[in-house]
């Protein structure tokens, strides 16, 4: 049995260790905002926060995650109030909307950290998220929005 | 024309006596090195010991080389911000980079994918116990594009080394990072050395003086 909190949400999953934890947020937890994309760490379409860092959970296995705080796209707000989710819409980013909840957390971790990123910082931060629509403009561009939807005073 | 070969490559009695004085002083290294792998405190302390075991030394660092400019080392000390992959060399897919504290940047941090252990499969993240990462941006201990001699020296300045004494060099060795290189996952080939000939050739070069060898060496390829 392995202990673990989801988007604030308290779980014990009788699953192997060494499950990777994108199996269990999807199938065992049944949140299937989290994608599949490579199932190698190539895509980022699986990322998740884990105490806050996005990492790939198609690699990580679930042991890693005991005990710890994951975050996936189903928690970043509770009510579509993320200033990245009001700036992913006010853009209107997504095409297919395959790879944007990984694109999502990933800049999320970036804005937590760079509240106001250069170009040059979204390409460190985002690079590792492919898109196979080809929405990088205008992921820039809602990144670039919602960092400033964020300075005013935004929910994040 | 059997004859003549033996005359042109006979060695002279110069060259015999040279090779017994290298035989006789490796022997001799070795005895006394053998139970004092950490007794020297100091990198000057080591210079008294250069004059008479440098060619020691030099070839012991030789072998060393070998391992250190091999992708499973030089991989993690590229001379640029971004980690090398494969037995190529090539760029880390993803635009990956060092960041200040060589741990990555961002939603791209290494241990986002790299975990405790490999990752089982071909050209799956490789891991260990030890948390995956790169020297820091203030010391890049890089080992791509690094002559021997050029490498060598940076090994034992503690400016450019991390700060590291004779000891904790020998130390360094030990650690699961660097252990990682003849574990590395799978699809990875392991260093051209065994780990147990690398740390007695490590040894070796150290306690008998870290000689730099001579600047007119080649990069290894």
């Amino acid at each position: 049995m392995i202990k673990l909190t989801v988007n604030g949400q308290p779980y014990t999953v009788d699953v192997e260790p060494t499950m990777p934890l994108l199996w269990v947020i999807r199938d065992v937890l049944h949140l299937t905002g989290t994608k599949y994309g490579c199932g190698m760490a190539q895509c980022g379409a699986c990322t998740v926060h884990l105490n806050g860092d996005a990492v790939r959970s198609c690699v990580t296995p679930v042991k890693r995650a005991e005990n710890q705080t994951i975050i996936t796209i189903e928690g970043l707000s509770t009510d579509v109030t993320h200033p990245l989710q009001q700036a992913w819409i006010a853009e209107d980013v997504p095409q297919c909307g395959y790879c944007q909840s990984g694109q999502l957390m990933a800049a999320a971790v970036l804005l937590k950290e760079k509240p106001n990123p250069t170009d040059q910082d979204i390409d460190d931060a985002m690079s590792g998220n492919i898109c196979r629509c080809g929405t990088y403009q205008r992921v820039r561009k809602a990144i670039h929005h919602a960092a400033s939807l964020q300075k005013q005073g935004g929910t994040q | 024309m059997k004859i003549g070969w033996y005359k042109h490559t006979r060695p002279g009695n110069i060259t015999i006596c040279a090779t017994a004085i290298t035989i006789l002083l490796t022997a001799a290294a070795m005895l006394s090195f053998r139970n004092g792998d950490d007794k020297y405190k100091s990198w000057n302390e080591l210079k008294a010991l250069t004059a008479r075991y440098s060619l020691v030394s030099e070839n012991a660092f030789m072998q060393v080389y070998k391992v250190l400019m091999s992708p499973r080392c030089m991989n993690c000390h590229p001379s640029g911000d971004v980690p090398l992959n494969g037995d190529d060399n090539h760029l880390h897919p993803q635009g990956v980079k060092r960041g200040e504290d060589g741990k990555g940047l961002y939603a791209l941090k290494c241990t986002n994918c790299h975990q405790t252990q490999n990752t089982p499969g071909l050209n799956m993240p490789p891991g260990t116990t030890e948390e995956w990462h790169l020297p820091p941006a203030n010391m890049k201990m890089v080992f791509q594009g690094k002559t021997a001699h050029e490498l060598a020296t940076q090994l034992k300045d503690t400016n450019q080394n991390g700060g590291k004494s004779p000891h904790d060099m020998l130390e360094h060795v030990k650690t699961d990072l660097v252990k990682w290189g003849w574990k590395p996952g799978d699809g990875r080939t392991t260093p051209p050395l065994s780990y147990a000939v690398f740390t007695k050739q490590w040894n070796l070069w150290i306690n008998s003086g870290a000689v730099a060898p001579a600047a007119r060496e080649k990069l290894a390829k």
